[in-house]
C-alpha cells in the first residue's frame, strides 16, 4: 500500500512537471533555446489563480475551473508579450544572447514579484478553489486536489497532441521545428508560429502553477525556481523538443524525487534530479525520445 | 515576369552579389550560371525572401517584393525549390506533399494537384508513406519539386536540382522540368552547376563571377561563346 500511495504521490508531482515541461520542450523545438522565463509564468499562473480565487466561491467545480483557466489565458497572453518584447528583436542574434535575455527576464519578473507593491516577497495561502474531499481506501488515502492535478494534466496533454498532430497550425509548429527555412519556402510565417507556441506553452505552464499551488496551498514570487529547474531537467531527459518525451520525463522525475524523499535518502531527492541532468548530457544528449538531429549536407 | 535591378547582397562585410539585373519573360526557363560562391544561390535566397538585399528591387508580375517576408512571397505564386532539397525528413512523403500546399485552401485542386505530381513522379507515389529523409537523393529531389508544385506556383526557382544525384536520375529530372514549362507553363529560373545541362535546357543564360553578371545571352549562343568554355564547360 505504501508502494502505491508514493506511485500516487508521484504521479500528480510528475504531472505538473510534465506541464512545465512541455513548455520548455515546445519554445526550444522551434526557436532553439531555453526560455528561463518560463518557470516565472507558471509562478504568475499560482498569483493569477490566487487572485482570481480570491474573488470565487470556495470549494466549487465551476469557481475552480475558471480559476484555472483564467491564469491559463493571462498566462497565455504574458507569454506571448514576453516573446514579443524580449525575444523576437534578438530573432537573428546569436543564441547566446537569447539565452541571457531569457535569465534576464526570468530574474525581472521574479524580482518585481518580490516588490510588495506587486505582490510582496511572503507566501501568501493560495484559496481552495476547488472541493476538497480526502478519499481514504484500505490505507490509501487519495485527495480531490490529487485527482484534479492527474486528472487536468491528462485531458491538457491529449488536447496538446491533438492540436499538434491534427490541426494545421500544429502541423505548422512541427514543420518550423523540422526545418524552419523549409517551412517559409512552403508559405509558413514563422511568427505566428511563434507566437502561438509561447501562447501554448505558457498556457501549459499557467495550468501547472495553479495546480501546484492547490497541492501545496501557497503561492510565492520564488515558487517557480525550484520545480522550473526541475522540469528543465525532464524535459532534457526525456529528449529536449519532443513533447512525448517532456510528458514522460515530467513522470519520470516527478517519480524519482517521490520515491527518493521517501526513503532513507530522502534529503538527496534534489540532488539526483540534477546530477541526472548530467548523466543524461554525458551520456545520452538526445534524451529518452529526443532524435538526433540529423546533420544537413 | 520577374525583374531584378541592381541587386546587392552581403553577409557582414562579404559582398555575395554586387549589382546584378536580369530580366525573366513569362514562360521562359532561364538559368544563373557560374561556379562556387558566384552569388546564385544567394540571389534565389534573396528573391524568395529568406535574405534581405543590401540595395536593388526585385519586381515580381509588376509588384515590388524586394522586403517581403517568404510567406508572402510564396502566396504570391513564386516558389524556390532551395539547394540541398530540404525535405521534412522525418515526415513521410505524403506529409511533405501536404505542407507544400499549406497555402491552399480548395481541397479538390489539392488533390488534383497530387495526381500530377504522381503521373510526373510515379516514384513518389510508391513510397508514398516512406520518411523523406530515407530517400535517394534524386526521389528527395523530385520530393522537392513535388511540394513546390503543391504550392500552386506560377514561378519556379530551382537551386542546383542536378547536385548530388545519380547521373541516370539526373536526366529524368530535367526532362521533367521541362516539362513542367512547356505543358504547364510556368516560369523557371534555375541555378545550376553543370553549365552544359543547364545551357542546353534553357532558352537565356546569365553568367555570374563573384557576385557580377559579366556575361549574358541566348543559351545557343553561349555554349559556343569561347569565354565559357575555358571556365564552365571544360574546354
Amino acid at each position: 500500500m505504501e508502494f502505491f500511495q508514493q506511485l500516487l504521490n508521484a504521479l500528480s508531482l510528475g504531472a505538473i512537471y510534465a506541464l512545465i515541461a512541455l513548455g520548455f520542450t515546445m519554445v526550444y523545438g522551434v526557436l532553439r533555446f531555453i526560455n528561463f522565463a518560463h518557470s516565472d509564468v507558471f509562478m504568475i499562473g499560482a498569483v493569477v489563480g490566487s487572485l482570481l480565487g480570491n474573488h470565487l466561491p470556495l470549494g466549487t467545480w465551476w469557481g475552480g475551473l475558471v480559476c484555472l483557466l483564467g491564469a491559463m489565458a493571462v498566462c497565455a497572453l504574458l507569454g506571448v508579450i514576453i516573446e514579443r518584447v524580449a525575444y523576437r528583436p534578438l530573432r537573428n542574434s546569436p543564441r547566446l544572447n537569447v539565452l541571457i535575455t531569457a535569465i534576464g527576464v526570468s530574474l525581472l519578473i521574479e524580482y518585481l514579484f518580490q516588490n510588495e507593491h506587486v505582490f510582496g516577497a511572503a507566501p501568501r495561502s493560495f484559496p481552495a478553489v476547488f472541493p476538497s474531499i480526502v478519499w481514504q481506501w484500505q490505507g490509501l488515502t487519495l485527495s480531490s486536489s490529487q485527482l484534479i492535478v492527474i486528472g487536468v494534466a491528462l485531458v491538457l496533454v491529449v488536447a496538446l497532441e491533438l492540436i499538434v498532430y491534427r490541426t494545421r497550425i500544429g502541423t505548422a509548429m512541427r514543420a518550423v521545428s523540422l526545418n524552419p527555412r523549409a517551412a517559409q519556402l512552403v508559405g509558413i510565417n514563422p511568427n505566428v508560429v511563434v507566437t502561438f507556441t509561447f501562447a501554448l506553452g505558457s498556457a501549459l505552464a499557467g495550468a501547472g502553477g495553479v495546480l501546484y499551488a492547490l497541492n501545496y496551498q501557497s503561492v510565492e514570487p520564488l515558487m517557480g525556481v525550484m520545480p522550473g529547474l526541475k522540469a528543465f531537467v525532464a524535459a532534457v531527459l526525456g529528449g529536449i523538443g519532443s513533447i512525448p518525451g517532456a510528458a514522460l520525463g515530467g513522470l519520470l522525475i516527478g517519480g524519482i524525487e517521490t520515491f527518493i524523499g521517501g526513503s532513507q535518502f530522502s534529503t538527496y531527492k534534489d540532488a539526483i534530479a540534477f546530477a541526472l541532468l548530467i548523466l543524461i548530457l554525458l551520456f545520452r544528449p538526445t534524451g529518452l525520445l529526443g532524435r538526433r538531429i540529423p546533420e544537413k549536407v | 515576369m520577374l525583374s531584378v535591378t541592381d541587386l546587392s547582397v552581403a553577409y557582414g562585410a562579404i559582398q555575395a552579389v554586387n549589382g546584378i539585373s536580369f530580366e525573366i519573360p513569362r514562360g521562359a526557363i532561364v538559368t544563373l550560371i557560374g561556379g562556387n560562391g558566384a552569388g546564385k544561390t544567394t540571389t534565389l535566397q534573396t528573391i524568395s525572401g529568406l535574405i534581405r538585399p543590401r540595395a536593388g528591387s526585385i519586381r515580381f508580375n509588376g509588384e515590388e517584393i524586394t522586403r517581403l517576408a517568404p510567406h508572402e512571397i510564396v502566396a504570391r505564386g513564386l516558389c524556390h525549390v532551395p539547394e540541398g532539397r530540404l525535405v521534412f525528413a522525418n515526415l513521410s512523403v505524403a506529409e511533405n506533399l501536404a505542407l507544400g500546399a499549406y497555402l491552399q485552401k480548395d481541397k479538390a485542386v489539392i488533390e488534383r494537384t497530387r495526381e500530377h505530381i504522381f503521373t510526373l513522379f510515379p516514384r513518389l507515389k510508391e513510397r508514398l508513406k516512406q520518411a523523406a529523409g530515407t530517400l535517394s537523393g534524386g526521389e528527395q529531389q523530385m520530393l522537392a519539386i513535388g511540394r513546390a508544385l503543391m504550392g500552386q506556383p506560377t514561378f519556379l526557382m530551382l537551386d542546383e536540382p542536378s547536385l548530388g544525384i545519380a547521373p541516370r536520375l539526373v536526366s529524368t529530372i530535367f526532362e521533367k522540368i521541362v516539362e513542367i514549362n512547356r505543358v504547364e507553363g510556368l516560369t523557371i529560373l534555375l541555378v545550376e552547376q553543370n553549365a552544359h545541362l543547364a545551357l542546353e535546357v534553357s532558352s537565356h543564360a546569365y553568367v555570374l563571377e563573384t557576385g557580377q553578371n559579366k556575361v549574358s545571352g541566348p543559351s545557343a549562343e553561349l555554349r559556343d561563346d569561347p569565354r565559357l568554355k575555358a571556365a564552365y564547360l571544360g574546354g
